[in-house]
């Protein structure tokens, strides 16, 4: 049995990003054959001078944005963690966008219904143009193993050194 | 049309009133975008002979073709021209960064700005939406400053800047325009023309989609081009960044140093692009939809200089770093955040810096003039407080914010020897004196020296040429690279990613993305005809034959040491090269223009404003003339 844990979501290593938002530039794309980021379902953010970090859909564990749907049109695929709009119930009122922590949910501009990551199929287009491989689909666990090594190759360093 | 918004935003800051018009199709074919909108603006808008400050010439902001669009580097690249407050001719600067793809958007390809507002003012674009908005208090604020307060007052931290410091405020020459913190429009002063207008800012908010006309083929392309972007062509970016140069031109005898008395500077392994990667660059980030990267943000941690930032570049590393003698990385980056805060050019800056600290060792200025500054050559102090003095116009600053050219003239005592400029535009970083192709392309550069209209360094340092002589045949070299660079400055594609394109690559972009019809060669032709039409401009405005010329130490100063030792470029041999270019332009002896030529390129109409110009090339006496005190 698969558990919710084990889901994979678009994640961005921030020591890679380059702040480009050519993300957002070929989700906008795939989706609907143009641009505009607010079309797009993953948003990259620069904090001045040079903290980059690209951000869409966690997939959280009890998501916020699911709960807050006061018209339940939001759903968590339990297949894949992705969460699904239901267009015919969304009115576009926007209380998962004030739900969601990350600004990874939004409303789409022109059919004014909540847009989010839906994984393209497994083949996430923006992790396919990411020029750095900032991208990656990563589960939390593989973000706890990666913390965990980098913690450890610190803390192994700091040891080697004070031993010299 | 599809990628273009096709949309002409009119905004007089006299009246306070605006208006659009449509974007004519056949100009968006014959011209492009960018550089070639601009220069099509200006020509057509700005009566000849005014003033650079005449409060009713025109500021053109130009978007390049793709802005908003998923082409590698091409995606915000914007463009600014008018008149040159240095040069009295072509002013034109480029930048990218993200204020471009918001700008059209927000339904712009162009935004012209005529008039002189009352009051210091801002404009704030948000899609339809133009208004002229108070700026008194951010009146005497720095770049950084000012974005981050009009953000917050406007609450909304997704508007994109382009704003000028202080020393457009002053009408300092060379002041720059600045946006997204460390991108900048650097040359020819168009900072100094937004100070003359009163207007500080322009803040752009777009939330219009744009489309390409034939998605599938543009993918194809755009994913292919993507691919090549990260790849060999354009790895020197991503790695050592145009600050790699340092060594290459130090070796080939071809850094300026201490403003051009040598061409080899003796401490440019501490201020090279090796040690500044090792030591000081924290992060190699992107601009919108850069498929490469380059732009090196550098920090200081410690010493005098700890907590300043900037971007570095082999450009204002030579200007403020081996141009003054200084050989301290951390000074470098703050002397450049100095003029990102500023908004100075950072590049004549530190040309003009140097300029001072000569004529202050060789005595024609003292401290009395300098304000107690001991300013020599390699003293990071003096140069940081003096950029400041500049952009403040206090003591000997207010006349060396006058540009090397005018503070010559001034100054007197044969300083002009060492004024470093062309059409009173301060030299770029490459020592033409050994690079007699690129002596050439500097002479002729339609916006004063500069290496980036014609990228004729190419052939002298690649060795295609011989660099210690010249021919008649370093007319077409330089030709070639001034219709190809008018090309990329109208797409505006990044020239970091120039290696990744051909011709016929170019046209089908640009097919894909606006539904017009395009091929190699029609690109190449409206290059050439953009590169015509900005002569045209400047015939206009009175520039000829005698205005294509090279500073008086690159003509009479041989490089002092290295493989360049001795060299330096003879009057007979600047004629010889002039000769060949001309001729090879299609243009007449003094650098006009012919009819032929003109009907050739489909600027018939324009001949009559040159006419005649020809048989009475005037003598160049634009310096020291005008407005700004």
């Amino acid at each position: 049995m698969m558990s919710k844990r084990e889901h994979k979501f678009v994640s961005a290593d921030p020591e890679l990003c380059t702040g480009c938002t050519l993300c957002e530039y070929a989700c906008a794309l795939e989706k609907d054959g143009m641009f505009n980021p607010l079309r797009s379902r993953i948003r990259a953010v620069r904090l001045y001078p040079s903290g980059n970090i690209a951000i869409a859909c966690r997939l959280c564990e009890t998501a916020p944005c699911v709960i807050a749907c006061p018209r339940d049109a939001l759903d968590q695929s339990e297949e894949n963690g992705t969460i699904i709009v239901d267009d015919d119930k969304c009115d576009g009122c926007g209380w998962c966008l004030e739900a969601c922590d990350f600004g990874a949910i939004t409303i789409h501009p022109v059919t004014k219904k909540a847009i989010v990551c839906d994984l393209c199929d497994g083949e996430p287009k923006c992790i396919e143009i990411c020029p750095v491989e900032a991208l990656s689909l990563a589960s939390r666990d593989t973000h706890a193993t990666k913390a965990r090594i980098e913690a450890s190759r610190k803390l192994l360093k700091a040891q080697e050194e004070s031993e010299l | 049309m599809d990628g273009y918004a096709g949309k002409i935003l009119y905004v007089d800051l006299t009246t306070g009133e605006s208006r659009t018009e449509p974007l004519p199709e056949k100009m968006a074919e014959d011209f492009l975008g960018g550089a070639g909108f601009g220069i099509k603006m200006i020509t057509d808008l700005q009566r000849p002979g005014t003033d650079a400050f005449d409060p009713e010439n025109p500021i053109v902001f130009s978007l390049g073709t793709f802005c908003g669009v998923m082409v590698p580097g091409a995606s915000s690249k914007w463009g600014v021209s008018g008149k040159s407050p240095q040069s009295n001719a072509l002013g034109e600067a480029y930048s990218t960064g993200f204020f471009g793809a918001e700008m059209r958007r927000a339904g712009y390809d162009i935004v012209v700005v005529t008039g002189k507002a009352k009051g210091p003012t801002y404009l704030y674009i948000e899609d339809e939406s133009v208004q002229l908005m108070d700026a008194s208090h951010l009146w005497g604020k720095d770049n950084w400053e000012t974005e981050a307060m009009i953000k917050e007052e406007l609450g909304d931290p997704g508007v994109r800047l382009a704003s000028i410091g202080q020393a457009g405020e002053n009408l300092v020459r060379f002041a720059c325009i600045i946006n997204d913190r460390l991108r900048a429009a650097g040359r020819t002063g168009m900072g100094a023309i937004m100070g003359s207008k009163n207007l500080k800012a322009i803040a752009v908010r777009g939330t219009a989609d744009i489309t390409v006309a034939d998605v599938e083929k543009f993918k194809e392309l755009s994913f292919e081009m993507y691919k090549r972007a990260k790849g060999p062509a354009t790895e020197k970016y991503r790695g050592l960044g145009t600050a790699g140069n340092v060594l290459v031109l130090n070796k080939a005898a071809a850094m300026p140093t201490r403003n051009w008395q040598d061409a080899v500077f003796e401490g440019a392994e501490k201020i090279s692009g090796e040690f500044m990667n090792e030591h000081y660059v924290t992060k190699i980030q992107g601009c919108d939809a850069c498929g490469s990267r380059c732009e090196h943000v550098a920090s200081v941690n410690e010493g005098p200089y700890k907590g300043s930032y900037a971007r570095v570049e082999y450009e204002p590393i030579y200007s403020l770093g081996s141009c003054t003698g200084v050989d301290r990385a951390d000074a470098i980056i703050r002397s450049v955040q100095l003029c990102d805060l500023y908004g100075l050019d950072a590049l004549s800056a530190g040309v003009v810096v140097a300029f001072g600290m000569e004529l202050f060792e060789k005595g024609l200025i003292t401290k009395k003039d300098t304000g107690g500054i001991d300013l020599r050559f390699g003293n990071h102090e003096a140069q940081t407080e003096m950029l400041r003095k500049i952009a403040f116009r206090e003591d000997i600053g207010d006349i060396l914010a006058e540009g090397v050219a005018r503070a010559a003239e001034k100054i007197g005592k044969g300083s002009e020897a060492f004024a470093l400029h062309i059409k009173g535009v301060e030299m770029t970083g490459y020592d033409v004196r050994g690079l007699k192709t690129c002596a050439l392309g500097y002479a002729v550069s339609r916006r004063g020296a500069d290496h980036q209209r014609h990228g004729a360094y190419g052939p002298d340092l690649k060795g295609t040429v011989d660099r210690f002589s010249v021919d008649k045949g370093r007319g077409q070299l330089v030709i070639d690279g001034e219709d190809v660079y008018s090309v990329i400055d109208s797409l505006i594609l990044c020239k970091f990613n120039r290696g990744i394109w051909n011709f016929d690559e170019m046209a089908q972009m640009y097919t894909h993305v606006t539904g017009l019809p395009m091929t190699g060669e029609k690109i190449l032709l409206a290059g050439e005809r953009i590169s015509n039409l900005a002569r045209v401009y400047n015939v206009r405005e009175g520039l000829g034959r005698a205005d294509d010329n090279l500073p008086i130490r690159c003509m009479t100063d041989p490089i002092k040491s290295g493989v360049a030792k001795g060299s330096l470029v003879t009057r007979d041999e600047l004629d010889i090269l002039l000769d060949g270019y001309y001729e090879s332009r299609g243009w007449t002896n003094e650098g006009v223009p012919t009819k032929a030529k003109m009907d050739e390129l489909g600027l018939s109409e324009y001949y009559q404003s040159i006419e005649g110009l020809a048989k009475k090339p005037k003598p160049r006496k634009a310096k020291g003339k005008g407005g700004a005190k």
